[in-house]
């Protein structure tokens, strides 16, 4: 399953904020880890702001804090904010092939979405956690895959 | 020993014929349904007729049983080598987040390693996200098989 880059920036931005809870850190500091451009990811961060998923520090050392709850927040809860996971199509099926076909991808949006709503982000610190423990971890870059939108 | 949020000391033990009471009221308050003859049945599958590979346990808490936890190693079931399975764990809704999940499914994990078994293994709705998140917490992943399912009517 791919997701779309900004959403794919918003969790590992979440992810990296999250995991330093109290401290702030900059866009420029997120935007070099994963190679991508301040202008792009500063339209993700303000989302999650906007979503009470991040707080605004101002002035020098200035940035973004995580201010949700980790146990409680969702990998589902950050991927609704930027993209639609496994919606209906718009209209219905013309024929009986259509509508098979619509209800195996139905089956596979549901795992997805029951998957992606059952980890939350402090469960997903705890697996990136073990990963780099048992040296897995290969890089820096992340693991999941990003599509331009 | 690790101690909920109310400071009382959690204590994991095999499940006791005075026990079933309170579990079949802690399944009636998670699930809205009171099952008192399915669970005299479990209790003499699994904790009267114990075995190294059978667990039935419940976690008390000054002296209150506040959840269980029952679960069976299961050889070549589905055609997949012995494993644990977890068929079922409750805790108190009034306990939650204080750590009797947790020592719950860790008692029966060290019991499924006691039978000589490397994967634990359980199956949870779609829907019922609370318990999935729980086991995803306790670092679960999905497993390589598939639930199916078809309707007989």
């Amino acid at each position: 399953m791919k997701l779309q880059k900004g959403t794919s920036l918003a969790l590992y931005s979440t992810l990296e904020f999250a995991a330093n809870p109290g401290r702030s850190v900059s866009a420029a500091e997120i935007a070099a880890k994963y190679g991508v451009s301040i202008h792009h990811l500063s339209k993700v961060l303000a989302e999650l702001a906007r979503a009470g998923l991040l707080d605004s520090v101002r002035g020098v050392g200035g940035g973004y804090r995580f201010s949700g709850n980790a146990k409680r927040v969702t990998l589902m809860d950050v991927i609704e904010l930027f993209e639609p996971v496994g919606e209906p199509p718009g209209e219905a099926p013309h024929n009986e092939v259509e509508a098979a076909f619509s209800e195996v991808l139905s089956e596979i949006d549901e795992t997805a979405r029951a998957t992606f709503r059952s980890i939350t982000i402090e469960t997903m610190l705890k697996l990136i956690e073990r990963r780099r423990r048992g040296g897995e971890e290969t890089a820096s870059r992340p693991a999941l895959e990003m599509e331009g939108k | 020993m690790k101690r909920p949020a109310n400071g009382s000391a959690i204590q994991i033990r095999p499940a006791e014929p005075a026990d079933l009471g309170q579990v079949i009221a802690i399944d009636a308050e998670v699930t809205g349904l009171e099952k008192t003859d399915y669970w005299y049945e479990v209790f003499h599958r699994y904790g009267a007729a114990r075995t190294r590979q059978r667990l039935f346990l419940v976690a008390e808490v000054a002296g209150s049983v506040e959840g269980f936890v029952v679960g069976e190693v299961r050889d070549w079931e589905f055609g997949s080598p012995p494993c644990g399975w977890v068929f079922g764990i409750d805790v108190r809704p009034g306990s939650r987040l204080g750590g009797v999940g947790t020592r719950l499914l860790e008692a029966l994990c060290d019991g499924f390693r006691h039978a000589g078994v490397d994967t634990v293994r359980t199956l949870v709705a779609r829907e019922n996200g609370l318990v999935l998140s729980f086991f995803r917490s306790q670092g679960m992943m999905a497993a390589g098989v598939i639930a199916l399912e078809k309707s007989l009517e």
